[in-house]
């Protein structure tokens, strides 16, 4: 089972969910913690204090054109096939713009002359790590992108194929409801939006209920620094019919903990059954997909 | 004149950037030359809209790339187009004795190749519609935003749309600086935000994240030459924390812009729809607060 963490505006505490769900989780079952957000991969930095074994660490890669000079013949049908300024026809021969290459393909396909081949280009970097602390099952796979990519889904979709189908697979998603944040949550069981009770946080919590939604993805809510004076998460919820799974006191020891790195439940351990439960009604959300489109209904409306 | 781009960027999310904007603006609106452009270049959770509240608005459809739709009628089921598609878009649906072929919209990558491959032309591929954009008034001055669809496709071409119209709008209205609300993250909307930029601000916290982030989104300006400068908000949530980033900026040539205090000030202005600089002057409440904002701006464009 796969469980997104996920959120439209950023810093709202994706990362905090997803690590104190993983570690209080994988007390009791195997847990495999994927960090999505490969622009900024955060999850690592609060999982030093429990211990981080490296077991692997490979390149991402995508697959780019190169063109062999002596076969091309400069008919430009690559160029002209190619959707996005990624390889241009000239009187020399083709000119490949890596960076600009989003590996469909295309220009191989239609080459005539059979002029192209892919070649792999690193744009990241994939880790996975054992944490081996108090008899914990938690295996945690990171993905970085490399600074001045501009495309990150190759890397998402790396950490991705890394989640443990027979396992819970938790994964740390990118913010926004942009395709970083897409390709993290689609295919997902169920989806837990986190937010704080800020006209900003509800603001972006609405687009990225559409966003999940339209992915057919079943979708809950953490309310994080919760003010028990703030009711308009709270009501947006009760008028949307999502279920508000948690909500998450605001208080300065949890931010002066997040500053130096501490986990969440070593600061207010008395969050720990709070999470465990948290899990439960995650894992009820999936199995049920009571709220939003199922994702049968969704492919068969073509969403 | 030419017109001087300001950048905020934060790499990390929630460290306090659109708040930050939205002072920057109203600062920036009581000089004397006039006051700044506004560009909210974080598209797809674009906020900078609920603290400056816009009246009079035009907007425009967003449409880049195209679509590809296979026409049931024309289909022959051959299935080329599943199998030449790398985003695993083209999907079966239906019983499997009358199965058809359907393009997946949120994972279509618009490159055409199914269209070209498809053997008997079923494929159209219009234009798609992405999202939308506007101009609007604030009283802060001109304002251009925009909105990507949820999951839509080329967000950097959205920010790369909303930077150019700002900078057109300035120079329009004879107005010498256009402020840019960046995204966070280092990708796609980022590099389009940020390139080409007279400067940018880069506002942290100082938290183990906000230290990692800050370091990338650092190392992406030196890499497309653009000049830093770096500001701590929240800074004594950690103030040994605080030092070490400030020490780590000047490392990577950065400017130190200032620091900011953690407070309860900037969640509730933001709930009345305000700037703390403006509350500043209704309560004292804000006052600290303002100043310290205000040192960071003026620090931020001195010697532009």
């Amino acid at each position: 089972m796969k469980i997104a963490i996920a959120s439209g505006k950023g810093g709202t505490g994706k990362t905090t969910v997803a690590v104190s769900l993983a570690l209080e989780l994988s007390k009791t079952e195997v847990v495999t913690l994927l960090d999505c957000d490969v622009e900024e991969p955060n999850a690592k930095l609060f999982l030093a204090s429990a211990g981080l074994a490296e077991e692997l660490s490979r390149p991402v890669n995508v697959l780019v054109p190169e063109v062999d000079a002596a076969k091309c013949t400069g008919c430009g049908v690559c160029a002209k096939r190619c959707a996005f300024n990624a390889i241009a026809a000239l009187p020399t021969g083709a000119l490949v713009f890596a960076e600009l290459c989003h590996s469909c393909g295309g220009c191989a396909l239609f080459c005539p002359t059979k002029a192209i081949r892919d070649v792999e280009r690193t744009v990241g970097e994939l880790r996975v790590s054992a944490v081996s602390h108090k008899g914990r099952s938690l295996s945690f796979v990171e993905g970085t992108l490399n600074v001045g990519e501009a495309m990150s889904t190759p890397v998402i979709r790396a950490v991705k194929a890394r989640a443990d189908a027979d396992a819970l697979s938790i994964l740390d998603c990118p913010p926004g409801t942009a395709c970083p944040m897409v390709s993290a949550v689609r295919g997902a069981d169920a989806a837990v939006l986190v937010t704080e009770p800020t006209p900003f946080g509800l603001h972006d919590l609405t687009l990225a209920v559409a966003t999940v939604r339209a992915l057919g993805v079943p979708v809950g809510v953490v309310v994080n620094r919760a003010d028990p004076a703030d009711t308009r998460v709270r009501d947006y919820c009760a008028a949307e019919g999502l279920p508000l799974l948690l909500e998450i006191p605001d208080c300065r020891a949890v931010a002066e903990g997040y500053s130096k790195g501490t986990p969440l439940l070593d600061v207010l351990p008395e969050l720990s059954a709070a999470f465990r439960q948290l899990g439960q009604d995650i894992k009820r959300l999936a199995q049920t997909a009571g709220n939003g489109l199922s994702k049968r209904n969704a492919q068969e409306c073509g969403v | 004149m030419s017109v001087r781009e300001i950048v905020i960027l934060s790499g990390k999310g929630g460290t306090g950037k659109t708040s930050l904007t939205a002072s920057f603006a109203v600062l920036a609106s009581g000089a004397p030359e006039g006051g700044a452009v506004l560009a909210d270049c974080d598209v797809d959770a674009a906020d900078l809209h609920l603290l400056l509240q816009p009246s009079a608005q035009t907007s425009d459809v967003f449409r880049a790339g195209h679509e590809a739709k296979i026409g049931q009628d024309n289909c022959v089921h051959c299935g080329q187009c599943a199998s030449v598609c790398r985003f695993g878009a083209v999907k079966t649906v239906g019983d499997p004795c009358d199965q058809v072929y359907e393009v997946d919209p949120l994972a279509c990558e618009g490159c055409g190749v199914c269209v070209h491959a498809c053997p008997v032309g079923a494929i159209q591929f219009p234009e798609a519609e992405c999202g939308s954009w506007s101009v609007s008034q604030t009283r802060a001055g001109s304002m251009v935003h925009a909105r990507l669809n949820p999951g839509g496709e080329n967000s950097g071409k959205l920010v790369t749309l909303v930077r150019d119209h700002a900078r057109r709008l300035a120079e329009e209205q004879s107005r010498d600086m256009v402020i840019v609300d960046g995204p966070p993250g280092i990708g796609c909307p980022v590099i389009a935000s940020l390139g080409g930029a007279t400067r940018v601000l880069v506002v942290t916290e100082p938290t183990v994240s906000g230290e990692h982030d800050l370091e990338r989104v650092l190392q992406l300006a030196k890499h497309f030459r653009v000049p830093a400068a770096v500001c701590i908000n929240k800074w004594d949530i950690n103030p040994g924390q605080t030092e070490r980033i400030e020490t780590l900026s000047q490392k990577h040539g950065a400017e130190l812009a200032g620091r900011v205090r953690y407070s309860p000030a900037f969640s509730s202005a933001l709930r009345r729809g305000k700037t703390v600089v403006e509350l500043a002057a209704e309560a004292e409440d804000y006052a600290s607060e303002a100043a310290e904002i205000r040192l960071v701006w003026e620090m931020l464009i001195s010697g532009l």
